[in-house]
């Protein structure tokens, strides 16, 4: 299945662009998403621990299970305000 | 400015809109608004800030406006607020966040208020890219995990101050 990853700030950056498609296997979770990123995207490796997963523009824990076509976001830590 | 309560926008931020938007909406007796600016400063960590450029995972960043209100709801019950937020670039001196609460009493406005804003900086999907004298760099602060229980607590502990 593919889906949509959405990335903000310096993960953007470093991926060079705001938005990527991916294909996952169907038991894929949001966690295997963010292994498939940083593997392709070597500098993301570091934000493993303080990086956080969205499903579908809701706050999604890293072992949640995703569905085709869903929008997934990795979030680095915020500073809003 | 729109007529929402919680709002991400590249527009500039009209305090006396959100207040006339949040009183229009608050359910119980008004008889305490009361409000946090948040500007942008011209020094940062001893650098010479010259504009901030903030970006927002939108949809995200209003719902947890939405959250930080439920979890007002239970804290202070009579109490309701708004949040606007700007995104883009926001130069110094300018707003980038507008906070109302309103309430029946000012004890509870005042805790509501102060608790938006540290709530706002724990869970609210936003960023700053700072441009400075020199450079730029991304603001990187709290992971964002909405049901932390500890940052809340930490939230409501600044908010009782």
């Amino acid at each position: 299945m593919r889906v949509t990853v959405r990335l903000f700030a310096r993960l953007k950056d470093i991926a060079g662009a705001p938005e990527l498609e991916r294909d996952v296997p169907a038991d894929a979770t949001l966690a295997d998403v963010w292994a498939l990123l940083a593997h392709d995207f070597p500098a993301m490796a570091p934000y493993r621990g303080s990086v956080s997963g969205a499903r579908n523009a809701e706050y999604a824990r890293m072992d949640a299970a995703i569905a085709d076509g869903d929008e997934i976001a990795f979030l680095p830590p915020v500073s809003g305000g | 400015m729109s007529a929402a309560r919680f709002a991400v926008t590249s527009d500039v931020l009209s305090l006396d809109a959100l207040i006339e938007c949040v009183v229009a909406q608050h359910a119980g007796p008004v008889g305490a608004v009361t409000s946090f600016l948040g500007l942008v400063r011209a020094e940062n960590v001893g650098r010479v800030v010259t504009y901030l450029d903030y970006e927002a995972y939108e949809p995200l960043a209003v719902k947890a406006f939405g959250r930080i209100a439920d979890e007002i709801a239970e804290l202070w019950p009579g109490a309701s607020i708004g949040v606007h937020h700007r995104v883009g670039r926001v130069d110094i001196a300018e707003a980038s966040i507008a906070i109302v609460a309103v309430s029946a009493h000012r004890a509870d406005a005042f805790a509501a208020c102060r608790y938006v804003i540290e709530r706002v900086k724990q869970i609210a999907p936003i960023w700053k890219h700072e441009h400075f004298d020199g450079g730029d760099v991304w603001i990187e602060g709290a992971t964002a995990e909405p049901d932390d229980e500890g940052a809340r607590l930490e939230a409501r502990k600044r908010a009782c101050a």
